[in-house]
């Protein structure tokens, strides 16, 4: 399963670069990010709060704040069209909700409190079920024919059985308070998988979770993900999560990638800096542990080059003069850095 | 290390605080206040705690762990039970006299960010304890707030910022720092690394270990996460559903643990470089409602080793192998 370069990628982001406009000035949020996932692949997109991880997740989806986000280049193709040229009509009648779908970190407030769990998922079955013919024009006063939405009921009963979860038509029949955390997480699984979509966009989905509640989230995200080649790209500050169950991780800094590669690669051989400080981080049972000194930089005003070379003991004047290009330590390991580990 | 922090504790071989039989319940209540029943946050925990050891108390979310942490601070009381802190009893004080004791006894919140007034400088923040609990003039105290930010490696200039204005490892700083003014002999720290980055947990976790010899320091360590657990304490309390399930020397526990659910918990945690957790991650269901516990051990529900006797009677701590377990087949 080792990411198999000869696949062609469902999804490929190349030198995005975009700011969002702050009151102290442009925040260059990403900076020529890459990014390549294939069909049924999970990808893990790994860094620190303010790396840039969710920006470029919600540019995939194209949720990004409107009037303040500022796209200066690059493109995100999926399935051959780039997603930053496509008319908004057909990604919100084909793309979003329906072939790239979302799993939000935080399940509690992701439901409405006020509507039952069914209500909530046959909404989503009326605008983004499989049945639902493209492009049936205006979503205003739309008909939902009975046929469908009895094949749609089932569909959801059938999806609440794939998920797992005991008694699925009580479960329709609740408030989302009445159901516990990890059940909310698997319906929310369950919602971004009812459209069949081809992506699945998952923010961070188990960190509001117990330990032993994620290691079932997991364990199921990753079954489903290869039944039914759904690829996922998960982002994630734990690189616990990602050695679990990603095929492949891309790690980014201060909205840089640093380092990618095939997951049993990326950690018998990681080769940027950062990463190699970031996994010194961890808490191990001989009691090491060493952080990262100084801060995050500044997005405003971030340092010329690669934005690790403040914090880096390898920074040379290279380093602060321009960012590195993509080296390959090994096959599909790619990092950028003029002075990676061996 | 200036005088200002000279640590004051002279060492007993006693155990600085004993806790026992404690319970600390809570009424679920219906319409017109009538009660329905009780959550069992903390149903008859007893533990000690020596003179300068890290005790880690971990489980999961509604296990009771912050419970206990604030049942030992008096801002819970609790039903029954006993809590004796260098000897005196201090469970069922009144608010006054357990202001006294918060000098010895600190508390060290989740969210120190929350737990900081916004619209004061964190000057104002770091003199207030000293104004409520000493009689040190301004000079002084300015005096020991700058040793107590050296201390905590903030520079002085921080003292004239907002808490908006640092970061988040930084504020975690500011909270001990606001915490160690006193000079307490046991710190309770109540997750004290959670929402923060891992490069930024590893500084504030070494930070913890050199306050401690700096301050001859005992802590309560409570988290979720047996990573750290593992790295920072001495020994652990494993808690599930109000109850202390298995306690020991943090080897035997993560080398030898005895207890199902401990045992669950530590499979739970992804190994780099090891086997796939998820691959085989045999525990299923989640814990039960706990306003209606199960008869017998709370345990019994998800337990592969259930049986019978598990559903009869509540197994209590007994020695297994180098600690106790609560578990009728434990191993």
């Amino acid at each position: 399963m080792s990411a198999g370069m000869t696949a062609p990628d469902l999804l490929t982001v190349s030198d995005l670069s975009l700011g969002f406009r702050t009151d102290a000035g442009l925040a260059r949020v990403l900076d020529g990010v890459n990014l390549r996932l294939q069909a049924g692949q999970i990808m893990g997109l790994v860094g620190e709060s303010g790396c840039g991880k969710t920006t470029l997740a919600r540019a995939v989806l194209g949720i990004l704040p409107r009037h303040v986000a500022r796209i200066d280049r690059g493109s995100i193709r999926f399935d051959g069209t780039d997603l930053l040229q496509a008319d908004e009509k057909i990604l919100a009648d084909q793309v979003r909700g329906r072939s790239i779908t979302f799993i939000p970190q935080d399940p509690f407030s992701s439901f409405n409190p006020v509507f039952t769990i069914g209500t909530q998922m046959m909404e989503i079955m009326r605008w983004k079920s499989p049945r639902r013919p493209v492009g049936s024009g205006s979503p205003l006063f739309h008909a939902y024919p009975r046929a469908r939405r009895a094949a749609d009921r089932e569909a959801v009963l059938a999806m609440l059985d794939a998920v797992q979860l005991p008694q699925p038509k009580q479960i329709l029949a609740k408030y989302p308070h009445e159901v516990s955390g990890g059940q909310r997480q698997r319906l929310m699984i369950a919602m971004a998988l009812l459209p069949e979509p081809r992506l699945v966009i998952a923010d961070e989905p188990t960190t509001a979770l117990d330990v032993t509640i994620q290691a079932q989230i997991l364990k199921l995200l990753r079954r489903l993900a290869t039944e039914r080649n759904v690829a996922v790209l998960l982002t994630t500050h734990d690189l616990g999560t990602a050695y679990e169950i990603c095929d492949g991780i891309t790690v980014m800094y201060a909205g840089q990638d640093v380092e990618a590669a095939p997951i049993d690669a990326f950690f018998r051989r990681p080769a940027h800096p950062y990463t190699n400080k970031l996994l010194a981080s961890l808490p191990r049972p001989d009691g090491k542990v060493q952080g990262i000194p100084g801060e995050v930089p500044n997005l405003v005003r971030p340092p010329m080059g690669c934005r690790f070379n403040p914090r880096c003991d390898r920074a040379t004047d290279p380093c602060r003069a321009e960012r590195p290009a993509l080296t390959a330590p090994g096959p599909a390991h790619a990092v950028r850095c003029y002075h990676p580990h061996a | 290390m200036p005088d200002a922090l000279a640590p004051s504790t002279p060492a007993t071989g006693e155990p600085i605080l004993r806790v026992k039989d404690l319970r600390r319940y809570f009424a679920i209540r219906g319409p017109f206040n009538r009660r329905l029943g009780w959550i069992k946050a903390l149903d008859d925990v007893s533990f000690d705690l020596q003179q300068g050891e890290i005790l880690g108390l971990v489980g999961e979310s509604g296990c009771g762990k912050s419970t206990l942490g604030k049942t030992l601070m008096g801002i819970h009381q609790p039903q029954s039970g006993e809590i004796v802190f260098e000897g005196r009893q201090i469970a069922g004080l009144t608010p006054a006299k357990h202001r006294e004791m918060r000098r010895d006894l600190q508390y060290a919140y989740q969210d120190p960010g929350a737990s900081l007034d916004p619209r004061w400088k964190i000057r104002a923040s770091l003199h207030e304890p000293l104004i409520i609990h000493t009689k040190l003039g301004e000079a002084e105290r300015e005096k020991r707030v700058r040793a107590i930010m050296e201390a905590v490696g903030l520079p002085a200039s921080h003292l004239d910022l907002y808490p908006h204005e640092v970061s988040g490892g930084q504020l975690r700083r500011v909270g001990l720092a606001r915490i160690l003014t006193l000079h307490p002999k046991v710190v309770i720290l109540d997750e004290p690394t959670s929402g923060l980055d891992v490069s930024v947990q590893a500084t504030v976790l070494t930070l913890f270990r050199e306050l401690r010899q700096m301050f001859n320091l005992t802590y309560v360590f409570i988290s979720h996460d047996l990573a750290v657990v593992r790295m920072m304490c001495q020994r652990v309390a494993v808690m599930y559903l109000g109850r202390i399930v298995e306690m020991g020397p943090v080897e035997a526990i993560f080398d030898r643990p005895q207890h199902p659910y401990t045992r669950s918990l530590l499979a739970a945690i992804p190994q780099i470089g090891g086997a796939r957790v998820t691959k085989d991650f045999w525990l299923e269901g989640e814990p039960p409602d706990p306003g209606n516990l199960p008869t017998g051990c709370r345990f019994r529900t998800r337990c592969p080793k259930a049986q019978a006797k598990c559903a009869e009677i509540e197994p209590t701590l007994e020695r297994a192998a180098g600690q106790e377990a609560a578990c009728h087949f434990p191993g």
